[in-house]
């Protein structure tokens, strides 16, 4: 009793919980804590195997899964209140209700004491005495849901399943691309430069610096690049900035040289402007 | 004497359990506490150590004798950086996931037997060198660090970068995917042992380990605790040049140092369940016991089992000096298309072979020697390109595929070029004058 009453308010207030908190991942993993805490009743009632496997199946797989889900979609915003099934709220109602009536009823007809027979349901062991019901009088039924669960799955995998339409890009015909592109339009062969490297920064919407201090624009990933477009990226200011202290200094030693590095700095701006 | 009675514990076999006094048990929790912490440190630098060696390096051996401090000193720079929580993160998820990642880390090992029953020093209570017992031991350390997982998912969902949550997704993904082909590897421990608890499971191993009897489990359930615990060469969640840390990218100071510590534990945890379960726990190896009668009492079990898990550690390090990582998909394929049905169909073969050992139909040398055969074949098996990748390559080499019947399904044409695999096809390249790129860049 005494892990009841440490576990049910824990229970109560994460399901609670489930009903009002904003994000949908906060509340997968408070229902996480409604079945462990249901496990951990489980264990107190004498069924260490139904803890095991509860705690394994619901919430290492079933849940994990929803969480899966969850993150890869990103159900970040807030849900949309807009009725999608007309008549959903009215419906939703007439059913909780009738859950109601229907728990009421049952907690109604429980009476509350100290278990009763758990002693002779365990004799011999829990697992052994567990595996004597399930496969002597419920074999069938056992059965039954296998080949229903293997269907099920077989079904996942059918409607899933999608025929290949273009072969499979290998590592080698990436490669074979790579060289005939470098040897029709003269593409860098190897990786891509990483962003900022040689230049002031390293951020990743800074292009890094090519050895003749101009900005190599491919080092931006796309994504970055295209989203900054519009706006001059700080980064060519910086770039800019560091030509002219260059030139500067040129200027202050030898005016001779300024032609290589105007020309690297126009080759810079020529996106932005 | 005010007996503390575990719920849990219940049976005959494992009455010893569940009758120690509250100090017994937090001096039995304290320790173990203290020695997986200690062990930790201990184990980051014979890792280094052995991993140095192997490289011809030399490794840390300045702070300590040999060394031994420097991953105390490491662990104390660690904790005393700064703590940052990046802005897009979820705080609360954020703070919650390493604790999540360890604790479960933690309470594993209060199913792992250390030794047998002895005496604490300068009392006379008696207890097992084990903190707890219970009909379903092995399930509770499958079904624990099943919600050690929820730490990496979370971890890597609330950083809120895209590189933690792939990496968090991967890691998950792995864990999950072995858990199964090491839960199969399992269940031919089970059966032999006719229990699920660590104890018995021990008790059982007494004349003869059941890494020797049922050695293709114990084959499985070592691959499987590698992919298990993310570690080299399937140690594709950390895969640095595509996702840099993995889950853990974006934690830093105590927070990044709790993933560090569940990492390890982990690490130690597997390796004594392998003990535990294949190679005889605490009983003392290579027929040590029959010569010597006091090997198996007292505190020297606790010699063998720590040599066994060292063992393990050992082997976690070669693997990491030796192997290359493997490709992600490749390593999902061979968990879940040849680890996982090799281990059923194993299940499968010990199931009966059991069921005739108890029933006496068949003579059992006869038995035995034609499973090992088709166990040998099995094994092999594995080892063998799949038979559907050979078939697709004898197709891409016949030239034109046969034209479809007329009234056939209306699909997609296939590409011109056909589907390619295998070998490149030669490259040609249109005569365009002087090639661009490298030739031009020296002109200039």
């Amino acid at each position: 009793m005494i892990a009841f009453w440490v576990l049910a308010p824990v229970m109560v207030i994460a399901a609670l919980g489930i009903l009002f908190v904003r994000k949908a991942v906060h509340a997968a993993l408070l229902l996480a804590v409604v079945m462990i805490s249901l496990a951990m009743l489980y264990a107190a009632l004498e069924a260490p195997f139904l803890f095991a496997v509860q705690i394994i199946v619901y919430t290492g797989a079933i849940m994990m899964l929803f969480l899966f889900v969850l993150m890869l979609v990103g159900v970040d915003a807030s849900d949309s209140v807009v009725e999608t099934i007309r008549g959903q709220r009215v419906l939703a109602v007439m059913v909780g209700g009738i859950f109601a009536v229907l728990l009421g009823v049952i907690v109604g007809q429980a009476g509350i004491g100290t278990a009763v027979g758990l002693g002779a349901a365990n004799e011999g062991g829990n697992i052994e005495g567990l595996a004597e019901v399930l496969f002597s009088q419920y074999v069938l039924a056992f059965e039954a849901t296998a080949a229903l669960l293997i269907t099920a799955a077989l079904g996942a995998m059918v409607l899933a399943h999608r025929e290949r339409l273009v072969p499979r890009e290998t590592q080698a015909d990436r490669a074979a691309a790579r060289v005939r592109a470098y040897g029709e339009h003269g593409d860098h062969l190897g990786p891509l430069a990483a962003p900022g490297v040689y230049a002031r920064h390293n951020a990743v919407d800074t292009p890094a610096l090519l050895p003749d201090g101009s900005p190599a624009e491919q080092s931006v990933p796309t994504v970055i690049s295209n989203r900054g477009t519009g706006r001059p990226s700080p980064s060519y200011r910086d770039v800019d900035r560091v030509v002219g202290q260059l030139q500067s200094r040129r200027d202050d030693q030898d005016p001779a040289t300024d032609t290589v590095v105007e020309g690297s700095g126009s080759a810079a701006r020529g996106e932005d402007a | 004497m005010n007996a503390v009675s575990l719920p849990l514990v219940t049976g005959p076999s494992l009455d010893s359990f569940g009758l120690d006094t509250v100090w017994v048990v937090l001096l039995k929790a304290v320790l173990i506490f203290a020695v997986l912490v200690v062990l930790t440190l201990f184990n980051i630098w014979f890792e280094r150590r052995v991993v140095a060696r192997m490289q011809h390096r030399i490794g840390p051996n300045v702070n300590g004798p040999f060394g031994l401090l420097q991953s105390l000193a490491d662990g104390v720079k660690l904790a005393l950086k700064e703590d940052i929580i990046p802005t897009r993160a979820d705080k609360v998820v954020f703070i919650l996931a390493p604790i999540i990642c360890v604790v479960p880390a933690f309470v594993t090992f209060a199913v792992i037997p250390f030794g047998p029953e002895v005496t604490i020093p300068f009392t006379d209570t008696v207890t097992p060198l084990q903190l707890t017992d219970m009909p379903v031991a092995v399930l509770f350390v499958m079904a624990i660090a099943s919600i050690g997982i929820y730490g990496i998912v979370l971890g890597g969902w609330a950083s809120g970068s895209t590189y933690s949550l792939l990496g968090g997704l991967r890691s998950s993904a792995q864990m999950i995917s072995y858990e199964v082909a090491m839960g199969l590897a399992l269940i031919s421990v089970f059966l032999f042992a006719g229990s699920v608890s660590t104890s018995e499971i021990v008790a059982a191993q007494g004349d003869l380990w059941f890494g020797l009897i049922l050695a293709p489990a114990f084959i499985i359930y070592v691959i499987a605790m590698v992919g298990e615990t993310n570690r080299a060469p399937f140690d594709l969640p950390e895969a640095e040049g595509e996702l840099v840390g993995g889950f853990h990218t974006e934690y830093s100071s105590l927070k990044f140092a709790l993933f560090f510590l569940a990492e390890y534990i982990n690490m130690v945890t597997v390796s004594a369940l392998a003990t535990t379960l294949f190679l005889g726990g605490w009983h003392a190896p290579f027929g040590i016991g029959a010569i010597w009668e006091g090997a198996n009492e007292g505190y020297w079990p606790l010699l063998w089992f720590f040599g066994k898990v060292f063992f393990f550690m050992f082997i976690f390090v070669w693997l990491r000096g030796t192997l290359p990582r493997m490709r992600y998909d490749q390593f999902m394929d061979f968990g879940w298309k040849r680890l996982i049905p090799v281990a059923l169909g194993w299940t499968v073969l010990v199931a009966v072979m059991r069921l005739i050992t108890i029933e006496e139909t068949f003579d059992r040398q006869s038995l035995l020697i034609t499973l090992g055969v088709i166990t040998g074949l099995l094994v092999v098996a594995m080892f063998v390109p799949s038979f559907g990748a050979a078939r697709d390559e004898a197709e891409t080499e016949e030239p034109d595929a046969p034209a479809k019947p007329a009234g056939a399904f209306p699909v997609p044409p296939m590409p011109a070029t056909g589907a390619v695999r295998g070998a490149a096809p030669p490259l040609t390249f249109a005569d365009s004058g002087p090639r661009p790129g490298p030739a031009q860049a020296e002109e200039s």
